[in-house]
């Protein structure tokens, strides 16, 4: 994450205007070009996906977001295009994610900026990088072969205990083999720790110094400086932190689809298999054509645009809060 | 300056009726606990690390040979032995690609944003789209190649899978490159000015030099994250079992999409050879990761 900083200062205009200036004026266009391939590239993917995607969704219309069931090569009848049970377990499998990765990484952000000794510091923040560093498909490949087996006692276990239990019973229903939502969950979990981690500590660390000192000058324990200066002034950041985590968890493909299990289900039990919409394309386009391939790729619209608009708005929170921050210091 | 750190007291809801010592005690006692869930944070995020290196490289190293990493793929998942020889070449050819074309882009990107833009409207929006850029799902940049160049050509070929590394590494680029230009004091640039250089030459000659160490090395950890990318490579570059090294024509492969496609068979030769492809992948990702670091640590710009 990035702070933009305005410049240092208003400098004085050494170019000159005019005179042969051509070099400059084109090297200034060819920068600009490269600049503006972002803004193309992001121009050209809605507009590709959503052309080639047309079939489906001609064929499909609203129902291809409410619809649950996906049944691309029916014994009888046209194919049905459902979006909504892949939706249920990317959103499912995400917010399971968060639940365990924002107070593991709220908490390690305050390791590096409150507590950490300093040798301790650097190796907690390679720690982090290194998460970052080790490719998502290995995560998948560790999940699907190691933890989810290892993780079925377990789900066994709380099966047992929690599944009778009135209401909350319901999200401990049977087990299976071991991949479902929350195994899915779990590897996101650690998969978006690092970025959500990074983001924290930034914001962290602009809290001034002033307003914790002088928390401590009044008594305050450091758990009580921590509440009271550090959380109030970095809430914004944070939640920007916590939302570009659940954008990164809802497109992460190849993990999931290794341990999310691959079937098409709304339940509410966490210990059944699903899949996610991510999961579902490099799952299936492979065998696919024809309008199911339209299809998938629509399911490739709806992430698009779900993921820029998650991206976006964290970035307008992020943004705000460390402007306001900015502004406190001075 | 609005905040300050409201009277403990005040926080507490304990109520009148506790005495001052016991206050105290139950202040100290969530201080600690406090700690403690912090230290355990920390420790939650090592346990998982610990166990994959551990995993990969017991698992991986079992497998780990020289042939391992010149023989062809076998052609059937249930077939012992064979190597990953195609997928460490596809590995190579298509992250390079990718990086020959991302990083002279991304670079002059980052030269426009912060040379040229700075916070005029039109550059403000290309570094919000960058950040969201960063946030594209890879599969969607998959299926983006797919359409607009794997259809176009009508072959799944290694340049595809080029191609959409590049797209997910160019933003990553864009903004390392822009935090290290603008670490560049401006009185390298007022200096060269002075002497009269134009623009152009000033930026190319002083001001990209000044700060080749910190982009070399955003840009190497760009390279190891799209390294180790599966999603994309899977939709566009097809796959091949004997190496490929025309990255124009024909399918290709990579490592990231041959655990993958080995993790999710239930044959255990399959899997062995995935654990070797695991092993092999992160020594490469972790090699770019550890030569970026000490570039930057070793020839770094001090911030201001």
């Amino acid at each position: 994450m990035t702070v933009t900083n305005e410049p240092p200062a208003a400098r004085p205009a050494l170019t000159r205007r005019g005179g042969n200036a051509v070099g400059d004026r084109l090297f200034s266009w060819w920068t600009l070009g490269t600049g503006l391939l972002v803004l193309a590239i992001l121009g050209l993917i809605l507009i590709t996906t959503v052309r080639e995607a047309w079939p489906a969704f001609d064929a499909m219309g609203l129902r291809f977001l409410t619809e649950r069931i996906w049944d691309p090569n029916p014994a009888t009848g046209d194919a049905i295009f459902g979006a909504l049970s892949f939706a249920y377990g990317t959103a499912i499998s995400s917010l399971i994610a968060l639940l365990f990765a924002v107070p593991v990484s709220v908490g390690i952000a305050l390791f590096l900026t409150e507590l950490a000794p300093r040798r301790l510091r650097g190796a907690a923040v390679t720690v982090i990088d290194l998460l970052a560093a080790v490719p998502s498909v290995v995560f998948g490949l560790w999940g699907i072969l190691v933890v989810a087996p290892a993780l079925v006692p377990v789900y066994q276990w709380m099966h047992d205990v929690l599944g009778g239990v009135p209401v909350l019973g319901r999200l401990f229903g049977p087990v299976g083999s071991g991949r479902n939502f929350m195994t899915a969950g779990l590897i996101l979990a650690i998969m978006v720790t690092p970025i959500i981690t990074s983001i924290t500590r930034e914001v962290f660390s602009t809290v001034p110094r002033a307003d914790k000192d002088a928390a401590l000058a009044l008594g305050a324990t450091r758990w009580e400086m921590i509440r009271g200066a550090v959380f109030p002034h970095s809430f914004g950041g944070v939640v920007g932190a916590v939302m570009l985590g659940l954008g990164r968890a809802m497109g992460e493909t190849i993990a999931v689809a290794l341990v999310i299990g691959g079937a098409t289900n709304i339940t509410a039990n966490i210990f059944a298999p699903g899949n996610s919409m991510a999961a579902v394309i490099v799952q299936q386009f492979g065998e696919s054509t024809g309008t199911f391939t339209a299809a998938l790729i629509g399911l490739g619209v709806v992430l698009f645009a779900m993921t820029v608009l998650i991206n976006v708005l964290a970035q307008v929170v992020v943004r705000r809060a460390e402007a306001r921050m900015k502004g406190s210091v001075a | 300056m609005t905040v300050t750190a409201p009277p403990p007291t005040r926080s507490r809801t304990g109520g009148p009726d506790l005495t001052r010592a016991a206050l105290a005690g139950r202040r100290r006692f969530t201080n600690h606990l406090a700690t403690a869930a912090i230290w355990a944070a920390v420790l939650l995020a090592v346990i998982p690390l610990a166990l994959v290196t551990y995993t990969v490289i017991s698992k991986g190293g079992g497998v780990m040979s020289l042939s391992f990493l010149t023989e062809d793929i076998p052609n059937s998942y249930r077939r012992q032995g064979g190597g990953m020889a195609p997928a460490i070449v596809g590995t190579l050819l298509i992250t390079g690609a990718a990086a020959l074309m991302a990083i002279p882009l991304g670079v002059f990107g980052a030269v426009y944003l912060n040379e040229y833009g700075k916070q005029k409207p039109l550059a403000r929006l290309i570094r919000l789209m960058a950040d969201v850029m960063t946030g594209v799902p890879s599969i969607v940049m998959g299926l983006f190649v797919y359409i607009s160049w794997v259809l176009l050509v009508g072959e799944q070929t290694g340049f595809a899978g080029a191609l959409a590394l590049a797209c997910l590494m160019l933003p990553v680029v864009i903004r390392s490159s822009e935090e290290m230009l603008r670490l560049v004091p401006d009185e390298l640039r007022q200096a060269s000015m002075a002497l009269g250089a134009r623009k152009w030459k000033t930026i190319l000659t002083v001001v990209l030099p000044a700060a080749i160490s910190g982009i070399t090395s955003g840009s190497l950890l760009a390279v190891a994250r799209a390294a180790g990318e599966t999603a994309p490579i899977i939709i566009v570059t097809g796959i091949v079992f004997s190496p490929n090294w025309n990255l124009f024509e024909g399918s290709n492969t990579a490592l990231p999409a041959q655990i993958f496609r080995n993790a999710s068979t239930s044959f255990p030769a399959a899997q062995d050879r995935a654990w070797g492809a695991a092993l092999t992948l992160i020594v490469i990702v972790l090699g770019f990761t550890v030569i970026a670091r000490f570039i930057s640590s070793r020839f770094a710009i001090k911030e201001r």
